[in-house]
């Protein structure tokens, strides 16, 4: 197996005096699907917004330990949070696409670093659409507003424009949630072919998702993790007694 | 006395229609009453040349041009000051006590009443800073008076634009500054440009406040410190000294043309907008 890029060390974090995430020790790596399974609450969601420093927008969010993405700690004060939300993109439960067309919500981001040429634009535009699987669907409408889009559509839309950034790791928070069993079929299609060129990381409440398309799967429960194993391994024989019963659906 | 629901009904029903038609028709009924006096005052002639004989001849032309003046400076300083402070109190500060008493000064600010703007306009642009009765002395003042209503337009307006855009905006690698000017105040903008033109109302319709810091003066304004007479101004001086009626009538009725132009213009291009960026 190749080296970590993602290291989590003694991690926990708080929002307030609530603990949401326990000393969490565990490795991701490189172009893989790590999958997240865990009943409502057990700081999934948290996790990710922590990997790409979302969290910092809650009130009274803090952390303990550390996370090393590419060997550096995010979390030291020195670390420019701009560039890297820019290297790890995130694509939420609910497909939002910001209220203006197709084409600039796949260039918003890469706007914002004052690039404008017109032809790398384009190029860019179609490249992100064709990985994210929407490029025939929209190609002659990149103009019209992306809200008019079907809500599968729109999640294929959030995934583009995260790619159009050219980022190293994709995370996807419950990507399908809200979504009906095509779109989420096609959503994750798109997600096997893009393991060979980024490290992503899905959440999801749907733990036959895992099993479809996650190479490895880690369990949480109220904010700890109580397993981590390959995707076959942990559906199979769980090492744990609560993975098994959250997997037979005991509870959850 | 019990009533069938059905009975109830009804005769709540007609009470809600009874009250919708009696404000529906106090409205109709200002309008009738001004337009049937003002309209046949109207003429080209009344909104191109000034006013001669204290207003008893001659048309309205400077008080159209002060009126314009004044307000374009009111919101020429109070839009920047209260937009700013909208995305201040919403984006840049956590709900607590200081944007509690922020927000509770801007609604005592809004409960003043306008003749204390004037007496305060008076007393400071008029006398303390010497700007004298003028243009800029009365734009200044009707600025702090409609600061309120910008603010608090301009922040529900921010408010209700939803937070997953700033999510989305933020997980894309946009600073602060960014999302607000790329996601935020578009999306905020046809309630920070309702907010405006109800400025723009009060400000055109603004009487007491304007009397005591522009003066009244009937000559064409030739610069900022010049002192002039609004149309507001002018209607109250016609119709409260007895000077000329048909004139009075004739002002008013083209202040409320003109607030209707605005609002139709304004709810129409901001259609347009919309549709055009949806």
């Amino acid at each position: 197996m190749n080296e970590a890029v993602i290291q989590v060390r003694n991690f926990s974090h708080y929002y307030g005096r609530n603990c949401s995430l326990k000393n969490l020790n565990f490795d991701v790596y490189p172009h893989e699907i790590l999958g997240i399974i865990g009943p409502a609450r057990s700081g999934k969601s948290t996790f990710l917004a922590c990997l790409n420093r979302l969290a910092d927008l809650v009130p009274g969010s803090r952390i303990e330990g550390k996370i090393l993405i590419d060997g550096q700690d995010i979390f030291r004060p020195e670390v420019d949070v701009v560039a890297l939300r820019r290297k790890i993109g995130m694509v939420f439960a609910t497909p939002v696409p910001l209220p203006m067309s197709i084409y600039e919500n796949i260039v918003y981001g890469v706007r914002l670093l004052g690039d404008n040429d017109r032809k790398e634009l384009d190029t860019i535009v179609e490249d992100s659409l064709q990985k994210a699987g929407l490029w025939n669907e929209v190609k002659d409408r990149l103009k019209t507003s992306a809200l008019k889009l079907s809500g599968g559509q729109q999640q294929r839309l959030c995934i583009a424009r995260i790619l159009a950034l050219k980022p190293d790791y994709i995370l996807l928070d419950e990507p399908t949630s809200g979504l009906d069993p095509i779109s989420t079929m096609k959503i994750e299609d798109s997600l096997r072919l893009l393991k060979k060129d980024y490290t992503i990381i899905l959440v999801t409440n749907n733990t036959k998702q895992a099993a479809r398309i996650a190479d490895r799967t880690a369990f949480f429960l109220m904010g700890e993790l109580v397993e981590i194993d390959e995707t076959p391994v942990l559906f199979t024989r769980p090492a744990d007694k609560r993975t098994e019963a959250y997997l037979e659906g005991k509870f959850g | 006395m019990l009533l069938r629901p059905k009975t109830e009904e009804k005769i709540a029903q007609a009470f809600m229609y009874f009250f919708t038609s009696v404000a529906v028709l106090v409205l109709l009924f200002i309008l009738a009453v001004i337009l049937k006096n003002g309209v046949p005052q109207l003429s080209l002639e009344f909104l191109t040349r000034n006013p001669a004989d204290m207003g008893r001849e001659g048309g309205i032309f400077s008080t159209v041009v002060a009126t314009i003046f004044l307000t374009f400076i009111a919101l020429l300083v109070a839009t920047p000051l209260g937009v700013g402070t909208a995305i201040y109190l919403t984006e840049y500060t956590i709900e607590g006590r200081l944007t509690r008493i922020i927000r509770f000064g801007a609604d005592c600010l809004a409960g003043i009443p306008s003749i204390i703007f004037g007496l305060f306009g008076f007393i400071l642009f008029v006398n303390k800073l010497k700007f004298g009765w003028s243009i800029l002395s009365g734009g200044l003042t009707l600025a702090f008076m409609v600061l309120p209503t910008i603010i608090r337009t301009s922040e529900e307006a921010i408010k209700s634009v939803p937070p997953a855009y700033r999510l989305v905006s933020f997980s894309l690698g946009s600073t602060r500054w960014q999302t607000i000017t790329r996601v935020v105040l578009p999306s905020a903008l046809p309630g920070i440009v309702t907010g405006i033109i109800l400025s723009i109302g009060r400000s055109i319709g603004e009487t007491a406040a304007v009397i005591f810091t522009a003066g009244s003066a009937l000559r064409m304004p030739s610069s900022l410190f010049s002192s002039s007479r609004t149309m507001s101004v002018h209607f109250y001086i016609l119709a409260k000294e007895g000077v000329s009626m048909p004139k009075a009538y004739g002002t008013a009725a083209v202040l409320v043309i003109a607030i209707l132009i605005i609002n139709i213009l304004t709810y129409y291009l901001m259609e347009k907008y919309i549709r055009r960026k949806l």
